[in-house]
């Protein structure tokens, strides 16, 4: 799955980090470093940080479908 | 009623070309299909991947714990599109409607949004610049190449200017254990967007976390060995380090140089739009068909006196994105202006850098919250006696608290009591920002005057 | 109707069961002055921007004297009262205690701590149903809501089980002073609380000092031992922070889980979907923090500055009580917000506060109420309430049922 965080809207209240601590790590206290790419195993502890993220700043998908297999695939809306 | 029907068209069958396959480019791409544009789109990026993020690429990348290829960015939504990666755009024929591509094919379109960001400045001397051991760092390929090279263990680190790109490639690398030196023109870090005062302590927490930090100076020459590996650096004040890797982190250039002669206000500083994110032509007048987004965009901000602004923000490129977008395929009172104040936040020796409004426009500051000595503190900014902008570090919880205040026009300084107010709190100082008209390494705002062909600016890049 | 009389409508415990009405009443202007001059705020975006805002104090020293608390009593400091812990604090004071307590607790400094006490806590859950085994009935708060989190809080604290019956009279006592109902005699309440507070302090202080000589993977030994000079709670901060997370550990969680029962039990379509995709406990959970929240409104905040806001102006000195229940059922944030939307996108809501105040021990209670209902909805068989509304506590600050007699058929492994 891929995701980002709007670190605009990030606040550092690390709710993340506690929840889904393999992908999302303070750097400090409030700095938020996290794996933009993370694995199926990590799939229930990313869903449990971006439920609980107080400002909804944690966009994920799950898909993770790459441009190249999106073309080949062709698939319609 | 004509115009409403051409939407209307656009927006069930017509083709919208997207120029610049980053952030910017695929997030209006998400909003035109969210919105529900149904006819063809094509997506053209010079890199050949998958749109990706590029903030990580200064911090988790440098610091090995996210693969540089590993930055792509989440889809929204699917978006249904024809992807030309690998392949830049080279021209722009606005009456044929038409953009060239550097393989010479040539695609047509009813709307055009460009997207097409900016790129690192590169070291001024190309033989310099060339030797192995120099870098830049603003794609995942530049990312790649430079965590490799501080994976290998370099000696010394020289950074080359102290904006925020360097400042957090300094922190990287000290993370990692390597000698930095960080070279910077100007008397601070971070001086040319934050000011003095908020400068010396980003100065100070270089320094305390072990960087060789050099102000006032600049990098004269880059030396290298017969082999064309970087050995040396010469500074302005005579002295020479041992270096075995240089990272030029002198801003960036938008990427404008593709509509030379296409007739479109584009320049140096980007290209003109309207509130509505459409282009301006060279007359100043406003194009109906070409749209404009993130870094290589300026645009009028109510808020600044409708001066045009530059801004290199990651939350810029999304916000405006979505309003280029919508208004591509909307018209008249259904267009919505890109009122975006601008924000951004950069991460560096373990404090959280955050900014909003403008600060390069505020004359004076003063310390609202905390105390600077604790590198946890609130500077506010102002400008004729309202607020400008607020910069927290690690104090990102007050700051839409100040976004309020700079959104109303609240007089400053401050009247008001408040929590955490220390003696450095109790009156304005100057806040401390080098001479505009000299330009520092990536201030991220630029105001850049009312005009939308604005050619008069040339900037030659000074050695750091 | 006046805005008093809906105040006093809202603490009136004849109405605890379904305050949300009277909510909807009192945000029909967002900031009111109440009686005893409170300045009351239900809407959304009003508390939201309060809680970010640096001229509101949680320090109670910071109220006008005059002011008073509205219908909180008001009750002098005495020498032997405990000092106030961080929630009772602005900064910098407030975040230097919060830093240090959350290094033995959370990231940076202890990253995995929560997260890998889900085996435990399952654990726990499991062994309090075993316990259903040859009942009909059960009472979910005495049976399970207040003993699960009060097992996990002893256990992360350090302090034994086998002494809950000691502390949960002091924090009852402490938790009855936010009760601002003012026939019950509040003055002695509040006298109460400080008491309670004081010899729930000196217990804590005793087991601290057992920490310190014979420390355990617990909270109490790590915030004893300290870590280098200057950055370091002293005797006292121990024993404030102590507190603080014992009493909040104990009379917070137990509502969250409770409350969630209840809503399950009401929404039987979603408690089946629960059942049949556990997964779904994780927005659910977010959902109950906004729609039936174990705190309901945030009483003790003071303006430290005249405030204009939403064509009021809040004096400087005056309290202030943010109705954070109201705040997440405003229909201008959340559509549809009188509805349960266990996948309700977009679900900012205010259940765990929000700015530096930000409930500490938030991803702990977010495990407990996901692992607490997700086990309840798969192993009750046909589980139903007995009465419904179920009796409440008192408290109008900290609401839940007091009670939650739940029948079921069969018991699940």
């Amino acid at each position: 799955m891929r995701l980002v965080v709007d670190l605009n809207r990030c606040q550092g209240y690390a709710q993340c980090a506690f929840l889904a601590p393999d992908v999302f790590t303070m750097h400090g206290e409030e700095a938020l470093i996290y794996t933009p790419r993370a694995g199926e195993a990590q799939r229930e502890q990313v869903a449990r940080a971006v439920a609980a993220c107080p400002v909804q700043a944690v966009t994920v998908d799950w898909a993770d479908v790459p441009v190249a297999a999106e073309e080949a695939g062709g698939h319609g809306r | 009623m004509a115009a409403d029907g051409a939407a209307e068209v656009f927006r069930r069958r017509g083709h919208a070309v997207v120029v610049g396959a980053s952030l910017a480019g695929l997030r209006a791409a998400e909003t035109l299909r969210e919105e529900g544009f149904t006819g063809t789109l094509t997506m053209i990026g010079d890199e050949p991947r998958d749109p990706y993020d590029r903030p990580p690429l200064s911090k988790q990348v440098l610091l090995g714990r996210v693969p540089a290829d590993g930055t792509e960015l989440p889809r929204r939504r699917a978006l249904d599109a024809r992807w030309r990666l690998g392949v830049a755009a080279a021209g722009l024929d606005l009456a044929g409607r038409r953009v060239r591509l550097a393989d010479g094919e040539e695609v047509a379109f009813d709307r055009l949004l460009i997207a097409t960001g900016a790129r690192a400045r590169p070291w001024f001397r190309e033989s310099e610049a060339a030797l192995d051991g120099v870098f830049v760092l603003r794609t995942a390929d530049d990312a790649a190449r430079l965590t490799r090279r501080l994976a290998a263990g370099p000696r010394r680190v020289l950074v080359v200017g102290a904006g925020f790109t360097g400042s957090e490639i300094a922190s990287a690398c000290r993370e990692r254990g390597l000698e930095v030196t960080v070279a910077e023109r100007g008397p601070a870090p971070l001086v040319g967007a934050l000011g003095g005062v908020v400068g010396a302590v980003a100065a100070r927490l270089q320094r305390d976390h072990g960087v060789d930090l050099r102000c006032g100076v600049t990098v004269t020459a880059l030396e290298g060995d017969l082999a064309g590996r970087l050995r040396r650096a010469h500074l302005s004040d005579g002295a020479a380090l041992d270096v075995d890797v240089a990272v030029i982190g002198l801003g960036a250039i938008r990427n404008t140089e593709w509509l030379t002669g296409s007739g479109l206000a584009a320049g140096p500083r980007g290209v003109a739009c309207d509130a509505g994110c459409r282009a301006f032509d060279v007359h100043g007048i406003v194009t109906d068909d070409v749209f404009v987004a993130g870094d290589v965009a300026r645009s009028p901000h109510p808020l600044f006196g409708y001066q045009f602004l530059s801004l290199e923000h990651w939350g810029n490129a999304v916000a405006q994105a979505e309003v280029a977008a919508h208004n591509m395929i909307s018209s008249g009172l259904d267009r919505r202006p890109h009122l975006w104040l601008p924000a951004f936040w950069s991460a560096q020796f373990g404090v959280n850098v955050k900014s909003v409004g403008v600060p390069p426009l505020g004359d004076e500051l003063v310390v609202t919250q905390g105390a600077l000595a604790e590198n946890r503190f609130v500077a506010a900014y102002g400008f004729q006696g309202r607020f400008i902008a607020a910069v927290a570090f690690d104090q990102g919880r007050w700051l839409d608290f100040y976004r309020g205040l700079i959104e109303s026009a609240a007089p400053f300084p401050p009247a008001f009591t408040n929590l955490d107010r220390r003696t450095d709190g109790t009156r304005p100082v100057p806040a401390d920002f080098p001479d505009p008209s000299l330009p520092t390494h990536g201030p991220t705002v630029t105001l850049s005057g009312y005009s939308p062909s604005e050619r008069r600016l040339r900037f030659t890049p000074a050695p750091a | 109707m006046t805005q008093a009389t809906l105040l006093q409508q809202i603490l009136d415990y004849a109405n605890r069961a379904d305050p949300y009405p009277l909510y909807a009443e009192l945000r029909r202007t967002p900031v009111t002055r109440q009686e005893g001059g409170v300045y009351a705020v239900s809407t959304y975006w009003e508390i939201t921007g309060l809680l970010h805002d640096p001229r509101i104090s949680s320090d109670a020293r910071n109220r006008a004297p005059q002011a008073g608390a509205g219908p909180l009593p008001v009750v002098p400091q005495e020498e032997t009262d405990l000092p106030p812990s961080f929630i009772g604090l602005d900064p910098p004071e407030h975040d230097r205690l919060r830093r240090l307590a959350m290094r033995p607790f959370g990231p940076p400094h202890t990253p995995r701590r929560v997260h890998d006490m889900r085996a435990e806590l399952t654990r726990t859950v499991s062994g309090l149903i075993d316990a259903f085994q040859g009942r009909s009935e059960v009472d979910i708060v005495d049976d399970f809501a207040y003993p699960f989190p009060v097992t996990v809080i002893c256990r992360l604290l350090g302090v034994p089980r086998e002494d809950e019956a000691r502390f949960h009279i002091w924090a009852e006592a402490v938790v009855a002073a936010l009760d601002p109902d003012p026939v019950e005699g509040a003055p002695d309440r509040a006298r109460a609380a400080r008491r309670a507070r004081s010899e729930l302090g000196l217990y804590l202080a005793g087991l601290a000092e057992e920490r310190r000589r014979a420390p355990g993977d617990d909270l109490l030994s790590a915030m004893t031992s300290g870590h280098g000079p200057e950055e370091r709670l002293s005797p006292v901060e121990v024993v404030t922070t102590a507190v603080l997370l014992l009493i909040a550990g104990h009379e917070t969680t137990v509502n969250l889980i409770a409350n969630g029962v209840l809503t399950l039990l009401r929404h039987p379509e979603e408690l089946k979907r629960l059942r049949d995709e556990p997964g779904l406990a994780v927005p659910l959970v977010e959902e109950l923090l906004r729609y039936e929240p174990p705190v309901q409104l945030l009483p003790q905040r003071t303006a430290v500055a005249d405030i204009d806001i939403a064509g009021t102006t809040i004096p400087r000195g005056a309290p202030i009580w943010l109705v954070v229940a109201s705040g997440s059922r405003d229909p201008r944030r959340f559509a549809d917000p009188d509805r349960f939307l266990p996948e309700r996108p977009d679900n900012q809501h205010l259940g765990f506060g929000g700015g530096v105040h930000y409930c500490f021990g938030a991803p702990l209670a977010r495990l407990e109420a996901q692992i607490a209902l997700t086990e309840l909805a798969r192993r009750l068989g046909e589980p139903r309430l007995v009465e419904d509304p179920p009796p409440y506590r008192r408290n109008p600050v900290l609401r839940g049922p007091r009670h939650l007699r739940v029948a079921f058929d069969t018991l699940a492994r």
